[in-house]
């Protein structure tokens, strides 16, 4: 595309460089200072109701239990009850169920960036008659829903021996479409003559996979895996079929071991221990988000 | 590693005399270490994601408990039964109403941010972290911390609907007042993924349209609807499809908040496949449901593939 000379540098904010979509472009000053002013205040807006939520969950774990059940609500804990988190601690067995949300967590995610990384790299730098063919039908397992599979998949996990295992709930997670397309995407960028010269070199596939194919794919390597590991410690459903003894659950799950039958009781603790789950995730995402956000928006804007 | 290495090493090369025959022997290593590397990635999808398919088809036929060793094949009672039945008629609504209003609102909400984005305003990158963060959080904490900000006697949304005099519904206790107020939850949960998405739509648009519509004195609200929103007809078709496949699947957040009630006031699809396999031990009944959505939402995703398909030599 060829951009009229008189636009400016390409790094400017969108809405100055094209005047869309801007609801102040081009008017009188009183109005052009009304529209920021507006725009503003729908920005605090968005920002206030996104965060609400989370600082409430913060705010509310260390409130004291009598500042939890008041009305109107106390926005800041007049004390910093620590104690929530010990009772969370101990009202069920969390210290296992890290633990167990842990290894499932990156043994899933290895496991699965091990197998896009052999099949990407297959599809990509080995040939194969009809393995365009092959990969498309690869693609037609994202049509499967995770729900729809629920039950035959567990009477699968089941005649394995697996029920109420780590083989249960992590095995299933092992194969992977969406983090092999992505690798694949990628991998096809880098020049075919890799491959040649690594064999002029005397290398096998697999060095030549390890020393040259995957140093190069780092980003795309790193963007796949956090995704893979902020999906696999946020899941729920699988986790909580497979699973039978509390010993054995993950976090997601734990917070609703919490309820009883009248609901949850001591909401500090409750909220204390949703802070489990919720804070690595936080401190993961504002390191990494921006391979969050490439990872889980890919495939959006391209056609 | 380098033992097991599958090398074409020089030294082993054949003399020149037995090139075709080596090239052969070659190629035929290649495609067995092809299908060395597809293997593990073959097996597990085979059998956690189209066997099942094929399995739970099976299983939509027949009327089985789980527990009793012969499954006899009825074959389509069960989609009788659920077709013939109103409560299962609500279930669909229901998974109609929630799903659309999710994509519906977090669509339009989702839309409106990206403009706001996409102006040039200080603490707008601040702002996008924040909104994007609840989209990574587990559902099952998402709804554990909406259970207590929905609180009937103490909760914050009480006392912020108060401020404007509104009085709060009991919300998640109440069966009018469940179902919106899942959809609120889900809307808050997924409007930031939607509005980076089109911000990155956005942002990737051609620049000389709008310079073309300036110098014709088009005001920004035509320019939007003429120009804008076209061009992003093809991210709006992916984002409701994204948002369709998600909310017909939500489950955490129903299972925290609600279980499915009061009464089945919250009971979608996805919830009831959950509820006739494992608690009701219904496995022809589940089969049937995640039968029905299972086309349903492959339906939806071919047509989104349709769709691109049609729009790539676009830009």
């Amino acid at each position: 595309m060829t951009a009229p000379a008189t636009l400016p540098q390409l790094n400017q904010p969108t809405s100055e460089r094209t005047g869309r979509g801007s609801a102040v472009g081009g008017r009188s000053r009183p109005g052009r200072v009304i529209g920021r002013i507006l725009l503003y205040l729908g920005l605090i807006l968005v920002g206030l109701a996104s965060i609400i939520p989370v600082y409430w969950l913060l705010s509310s774990s260390v409130k004291p239990t009598a500042e939890i059940f008041v009305f109107p609500p106390k926005w800041i804990p007049s004390s910093l009850h620590w104690q929530n988190f010990v009772d969370a601690w101990n009202s069920a067995p969390f210290g296992r169920m890290y633990i167990n949300s842990l290894v499932v967590t990156i043994v899933g995610a290895v496991g699965e960036i091990c197998v896009a990384i052999l099949s990407s790299y297959a599809f990509v730098f080995l040939r194969f008659p009809k393995k365009n063919l092959i990969f498309g039908i690869f693609l037609a397992a994202m049509m499967v829903p995770g729900t729809v599979v629920l039950l035959p998949n567990y009477m699968t996990v089941a005649q394995l021996g697996w029920v109420n295992s780590y083989a249960g709930i992590i095995v299933p997670g092992f194969g992977s479409v969406f983090a092999m397309f992505l690798l694949r995407q990628h991998m096809m960028t880098l020049p075919k003559e890799i491959n040649e010269a690594a064999r002029v070199d005397g290398a096998g596939h697999l060095r030549t996979l390890w020393t040259i194919v995957l140093p190069l794919s780092k980003p795309m390597v790193v963007t796949v895996m956090i995704v893979a590991l902020v999906t696999k410690w946020n899941d729920f459903i699988w986790p909580l079929i497979v699973t039978n003894t509390d010993n054995m659950r993950v976090l997601p799950v734990g917070l609703l071991m919490l309820k009883s039958d009248e609901g949850y009781v001591n909401w500090g603790a409750v909220m204390a221990a949703t802070c489990f789950v919720v804070i690595p995730v936080l401190i993961v995402f504002f390191f990494a988000q921006r391979h969050i956000v490439a990872g889980l928006t890919q495939g959006a804007t391209k056609g | 590693m380098t033992a097991t290495t599958p090398s074409v090493a020089a030294d082993r090369r054949p003399p020149d005399g037995e090139r075709v025959g080596s090239r052969r022997r070659l190629r035929r290593r290649e495609y067995a270490l092809f299908l060395a590397f597809i293997a593990p990635n073959v097996i597990l999808l085979a059998v956690f994601a189209f066997w099942p398919v094929v399995y739970n088809a099976y299983l939509s036929l027949t009327s089985w408990n789980l527990l009793s060793q012969t499954k006899p094949f009825v074959w389509f009672a069960n989609y009788v039964d659920m077709f013939t039945d109103p409560e299962f008629g609500m279930v669909v609504l229901r998974t109609i109403i929630f799903s659309g209003g999710v994509v519906i609102i977090s669509i339009t909400l989702g839309l409106m941010v990206a403009l706001l984005l996409d102006q040039k305003l200080r603490a707008r990158n601040l702002v996008r972290t924040f909104s994007f963060a609840p989209y990574i959080v587990s559902g099952a904490a998402i709804g554990t911390i909406w259970l207590y900000i929905f609180d009937p006697n103490y909760g914050l949304l009480k006392s912020i609907l108060g401020v404007f005099g509104i009085t709060s519904p009991a919300w998640m206790t109440d069966s009018a007042w469940a179902l919106p107020g899942l959809i609120i939850v889900y809307v808050w949960k997924t409007t930031g993924f939607v509005a980076v998405v089109y911000l990155a739509g956005l942002q990737g648009l051609p620049t000389d349209l709008y310079e073309a519509a300036r110098i014709d004195r088009a005001g920004p609200v035509t320019t939007f609807f003429r120009i804008s929103l076209p061009l992003l007809s093809p991210v709006t078709f992916f984002v409701v499809v994204t948002s369709i496949i998600g909310s017909f699947q939500a489950f955490d957040v129903i299972a925290v908040m609600t279980d499915g009630g009061p009464g089945t006031a919250t009971t979608t699809l996805s919830w009831y496949i959950y509820q006739q396999a494992f608690r009701a031990f219904d496995a022809g009944h589940a089969g049937a449901g995640a039968m029905i959505m299972f086309v349903l939402l492959v339906l939806i995703t071919s047509a989104q593939a349709r769709f691109t398909r049609n729009r790539v030599h676009y830009q």
